[in-house]
């Protein structure tokens, strides 16, 4: 079984009232509207390496989409629990700031 | 057959390396104890981010899809290329879901939504309405991961004149996918996930660099698509979309995203992830897989600049447009990369059929056995009952395809979707808040599932002369609106199963019909590895207070 190693540690780490709220998470909508705007790209030209823009503009929007869940998570994330928390102080207070 | 006998060696080889390795498996990271549902049906919950990667990028993207996808675009064109936005969508949207979804579950040991919802809203009977729709909507998918390997057979020329003949390679494939997961659990899926992914990534960078050398570039087989839709009779086709299917393909995007983390295996692959990390990090490395499948999708284009002609159906002057990526392969690719190409589609269906059939046996296990037949099972005989109902479902998958017409799979997989989604207000909103009733959300199901399944009857598909379950797509002009503009049926069912629901409990609430106790305390959405878990899932607050 995976038991916790040092479960009264973790326990004490973790602060009393923990939240997943971040600014940072408001970044998310981008990629969620973006594809849904048939507008934005449900053209044929311009055409890029014999694409048409309707094709190439969504793969675009996949790039879209992972740079901004990557920058969310790299400024969300909590330290794993395994490593010992000394810089979490500063990250926890950016993270549970509204 | 002779022709393709390169193919079918390499096919068969790759295939039964793969099936070695599932049995393997069960030494994989093994537990002391493989006798509790933690260990068989979700891998002990302790898949790092690159097992994660492969296997929900394994399970949500199945061998249907890589079949599917591109049979759509052969034929309707734009339209197909859903599964792109789709798949842009889903994980910005799920991004913040699942974590929570993960820590609630790791603090209370839940194993499928339904094991959430029933401590959430202390409600037996919207946990067995979860977990039966669950059911309902994955044994379709099951069955449709053989259709995807019957298209790779049919193009190799493995056929029979009788029913039995014509599936036995399909039945000797799932026996053997059966014994292994039956004794490895879900640490099969997860270790074949890497050969999987491996060989289909290997085949479509080929795919998408060859092929075009071969067709004369992409802006040719563009050129030929689009000759094609315009010289067809059908309206909806095109290479972009026209102005009465964006609303569906908008709609359906939206739809088919919120449906598949619903889905039970989908539940499954994020649950059995390590920590809260894992699964964000995930979300945004499996993107990947989107650009791959949009990759993929293109190739039915590819196959109309090759001008393949699809095999014919089962019925008598249908065709069987699934193959049409199988035959694209087979004239355009040498016959021993043809034959990899093909075994990558083919191990393609056993990851997701694992764990699918798992995710379904632990909704058995967990909300109908353990509720209703055996509340005081143990753990060991949890995870028994689990492993022999993986074997009914598949083997009910294998039926499925035997004695009925494919197509009855693909409609009900197209009814899966839309039942799935009906659950999205018990367990999506459930995550964030416990304001809706469970009268309500009962009430919502039944309206949504009702109006849902009614809208799908009436779709007909004047191209395949079907009068009924035609496709996903509802003509607004059946609403009574002067349009035509069409709608995707699971958004529109979800809808009202929300209004329905919200309207209900605020009768209920008038009426101060109790609402039960809330199993869940607000930190537990928050926990993560390392957090103190509490045992048993059906706990009280007293319980949670005393073991923390």
């Amino acid at each position: 079984m995976a038991e916790p190693a040092e479960p009264a540690q973790a326990a004490d780490a973790a602060p009393v009232t923990r939240s997943d709220r971040s600014p940072w998470n408001w970044l998310l909508l981008i990629p969620i509207v973006i594809p849904l705007l048939t507008p934005l790209y449900n053209q044929v030209a311009p055409r890029l390496w014999g694409f048409p823009k309707f094709y190439w503009l969504q793969f675009l929007f996949i790039v879209v989409g992972v740079a901004t869940t990557t920058l969310v998570y790299q400024m969300t994330k909590r330290p794993t629990p395994a490593t010992p928390p000394a810089p979490p102080a500063s990250r926890a207070a950016v993270s549970s700031d509204e | 057959m002779s022709e393709h006998i390169t193919e079918i060696v390499i096919f068969t080889v790759l295939f039964l390396l793969v099936s070695g390795m599932g049995f393997v498996a069960a030494r994989w990271r093994a537990p002391e104890n493989m006798a509790h549902l933690d260990e068989w049906g979700l891998g002990g919950r302790s898949f790092g981010g690159w097992i994660t990667w492969f296997l929900i990028g394994g399970d949500l993207y199945t061998a249907y899809t890589f079949v599917a996808v591109p049979a759509l675009m052969f034929g309707a064109g734009a339209a197909g290329f859903f599964a792109v936005p789709y798949t842009v969508i889903i994980y910005p949207m799920l991004f913040l879901i699942l974590i929570r979804l993960w820590s609630v579950s790791h603090r209370h040991g839940f194993v499928t939504p339904a094991d959430f919802v029933r401590t959430r809203f202390d409600s037996p009977t919207l946990a067995l309405l979860v977990a039966i729709t669950g059911i309902v909507a994955t044994m379709p998918y099951i069955a449709l991961q053989l259709v995807g390997i019957e298209a790779v057979l049919k193009t190799m020329g493995v056929t029979g004149e009788s029913a039995i003949a014509r599936h036995l390679p399909i039945i000797i494939a799932f026996a053997i996918l059966a014994a292994y997961t039956y004794q490895s659990g879900l640490r099969a899926p997860a270790l074949i996930a890497f050969v999987k992914d491996t060989l289909i990534y290997l085949v479509i960078i080929v795919a998408i660099i060859y092929l075009p050398y071969k067709l004369g570039g992409w802006g040719h087989i563009f050129d030929a698509a689009d000759k094609k839709f315009t010289a067809s009779p059908a309206p909806t086709d095109g290479i972009i979309l026209n102005a009465n299917n964006q609303v569906q393909y908008v709609t359906l995007a939206l739809g088919s995203a919120l449906a598949l983390f619903l889905y039970p295996h989908s539940i499954t692959g994020v649950l059995a992830s390590r920590n809260r990390n894992v699964i964000k990090r995930n979300m945004s490395a499996l993107p990947a897989y989107s650009l791959l499948l949009g990759l993929i999708a293109l190739l039915g284009y590819a196959a109309i600049a090759s001008a393949v002609k699809p095999l014919p159906g089962t019925k008598t002057g249908s065709v069987d447009s699934n193959t049409v990526v199988p035959l694209l392969f087979d004239q355009q690719f040498p016959s021993w990369f043809a034959g990899i190409a093909f075994a990558a589609i083919g191990i393609g269906a056993l990851v997701p059929a694992a764990i699918m059939s798992i995710a379904a046996a632990n909704l058995f296990t967990r909300n109908i056995y353990k509720e209703y037949i055996k509340p005081d099972a143990t753990n060991a005989q949890e995870a028994n009952v689990s492993k022999i109902t993986s074997l009914v479902v598949k083997l009910g998958a294998v039926l499925f395809i035997i004695f009925l017409d494919p197509q009855f799979s693909i409609d009900l997989q197209l009814i899966g979707g839309v039942v799935i989604l009906q659950t999205a207000p018990s367990v999506g909103l459930g995550l964030y808040t416990r304001w809706l009733h469970r009268g309500g959300l009962i009430a919502g199901w039944v309206a949504g599932m009702s109006l849902g399944l009614w809208m799908l009857y009436d779709i007909a598909n004047p191209a395949t002369g079907r009068k009924h379950f035609g496709g996903s797509a509802f003509p607004l002009s059946d609403f009574g609106f002067d349009t035509k503009k069409t709608i995707y049926v699971g958004f529109v069912a979800v809808l009202v199963n929300l209004l329905v629901a919200v309207i209900v409990t605020l009768i209920l609430r008038a009426t101060k019909t109790p609402a039960g106790i809330d199993g869940t305390a607000p930190d537990d959405y928050f926990a993560d590895e390392g957090d103190p878990r509490l045992e048993k899932a059906r706990t009280t607050t007293e319980t949670l207070a005393s073991s923390t």
